[in-house]
């Protein structure tokens, strides 16, 4: 199973100023049973929300937000309410937020730090990868992760590296992930969060959970039970 | 002595650089840095460039510094996580290193070393923030330090990327987290590095335009190929292509000069990258009146 932790509330506010409303996103697979993405997990973000001054023009729990073609599809019916929200705040794995990322043409802001991933890479396996980082950086790279899709695992821009968009490491076939950050940033309108988002570092230490505690059921209850208050 | 120091006191600085050898014999780099030293401000040393293994910058840096050579000891984040690296730092300024060009480094795979991980634990930014905390007195976890660094913090630029854009704003970031002087990957196209430095002049802080000597048509196809960044105009080539073998020296050192005095208006340096021609740079500086 795939374990998350909600991000404290005001992390999640902070990616939305300057907005008035979004649409909550969950996931009922594996976030659910972590307590961060189903119906309970939505239900409280949205009261937190909503008490922070944020609208919330509605939500949706889908399961997977790791199937993206079961996400577009999803989103669908939404489509009035998406239409009066600033953006998506998704709360599931780092997979699922990459994954609603590309699929949706509204910012993504990720609700969850993923803490581990049981082995696998979503129920639905696409080309999102996540690293188990516990300290999702995907609010600040357009909903794709400079960790998996970065060569370098750079999360304060590209290298000098890229030519024409393509990484050095396998320029036939792999593109520089700070190229496609760049170019869907340019695209929503975000450039600024590259320039605005303070220095960046990678805290290791939040990638080793407690051998006792990872990888079990018991580790999502116990978070859930916090509240998504963190280890 | 400080880039730093020169840039304010109004100084066009001239660096170049020599790399450590493959090996403990240091008396090529300590010849090449030999024939360079009475002509430019200071020395830059690489970090195992190109992800070769080799002596270390460190080291090398400190050997320079005790000949009297001022050298800008390079530091990449590729071979060492942020102990190591702020460890090094410390090390270096008690071996009287002052100056420091801060960079993320290759990658493992363009290397000798295939196998070996790729650290990245810090990258080029966050290293200048962990340096420019040292130099205030703490570590990166806010530690005080007993005794602290005063470096001049320098870092690279690509003008020649494409897109332009995301290199613009990862500079900024640098300036940002301390970046005091910026040293560029190879310019070519004068014209092109004028644009470039229309866009970098606000950010307030002075850019040395990076300058390779051209040893053939054949070397100049090889970077336009193979090295990001670097794009030698096809006027270029077909000027090397044309020139006999034993007229190239002479030829490379009249580009070198030209783009030199090309570029020396709208920036506040030249680092020169000989690559094993470390013998004519000398000959460039004269011809570029420096």
């Amino acid at each position: 199973m795939l374990l998350t932790e909600r991000k404290p509330i005001d992390e999640i506010v902070g990616f939305l100023s300057g907005e008035q409303a979004v649409f909550l996103l969950g996931c009922d697979g594996c976030a659910a049973a972590s307590g961060t993405g189903g119906e309970a997990g939505l239900r409280d973000l949205a009261t937190e929300l909503k008490g922070h001054g944020i609208d919330v023009a509605g939500s949706a729990v889908i399961d997977f937000l790791c199937q993206k073609s079961l996400v577009r599809a999803a989103l669908r019916p939404h489509a009035p309410a998406l239409e009066r929200a600033d953006s998506l705040v998704v709360s599931t794995c780092g997979i699922g937020i990459q994954a609603t990322a590309t699929v949706s043409d509204r910012p993504v802001h990720p609700a969850c730090n993923t803490i581990s991933l049981g082995g696998i890479r979503g129920e639905w396996q696409g080309e999102e990868r996540c690293n188990e980082c516990g300290q999702c950086f995907l609010e600040f790279t357009g909903g794709i992760c400079p960790l998996t899709a970065c060569a370098k695992g750079l999360v304060n821009g590209p290298c000098g590296g890229s030519t024409d968009g393509r990484c050095e490491v396998e320029p036939d076939v792999r593109r520089c992930a700070w190229d496609a950050i760049y170019e869907r940033l340019e695209r929503q309108g975000r450039l600024d969060l590259l320039r605005t988002t303070p220095v960046q570092i990678k805290d290791h230490a939040r990638m080793r959970p407690p051998e006792e505690l990872r990888g079990t059921k018991r580790w999502a209850i116990d978070i859930a039970e916090r509240e998504g208050g963190g280890r | 002595m400080k880039l730093t120091k020169l840039f304010e006191q109004g100084k066009f600085v001239v660096t170049s650089e020599v790399a450590p050898p493959k090996g403990t014999d240091l008396t090529e780099m300590l010849e090449d840095a030999e024939r360079l030293r009475s002509r430019v401000d200071a020395i830059n040393i690489t970090d195992q460039q190109s992800s070769v293994m080799r002596l270390g910058s460190l080291v090398a840096s400190h050997q320079l510094k005790s000949r009297g050579v001022e050298p800008v000891f390079q530091l990449t984040c590729r071979d060492r996580n942020r102990i190591a690296l702020q460890s090094d730092l410390l090390s270096a300024w008690a071996a009287g290193i002052e100056n420091v060009l801060c960079l993320t480094g290759d990658h493992v795979c363009l290397g000798d070393s295939l196998g070996a991980k790729p650290v990245f634990d810090l990258d080029s930014v966050s290293l200048l923030a962990a340096a420019r905390g040292l130099n205030g007195g703490v570590d990166m976890e806010g530690n005080d330090l007993a005794g602290r660094t005063d470096f001049a913090l320098g870092a690279v630029v690509t003008p020649g990327a494409d897109p332009v854009e995301p290199q613009l704003l990862k500079m900024e970031r640098k300036a940002g987290a301390g970046a005091a002087f910026f040293q560029t990957q190879a310019v070519f196209d004068a014209e092109a590095f004028a644009q470039f430095m229309e866009r970098a002049r606000p950010l307030g802080v002075p850019v040395m335009a990076g300058i390779i000597l051209l040893k053939s048509a054949g070397m100049a196809r090889f970077m336009n190929e193979n090295i990001a960044g670097v794009d030698v105009p096809s006027e270029l080539i077909e000027e090397m292509a044309a020139t006999a073998k034993e007229d190239r020296p002479a030829k490379s050192v009249e580009i070198a000069a030209r783009v030199v005095r090309a570029v020396r208006d709208v920036c506040q340096g030249v680092h020169i990258m000989p690559l094993g021609w470390e013998a004519h740079v000398p000959a460039v500086l004269d011809a570029a009146g420096l």
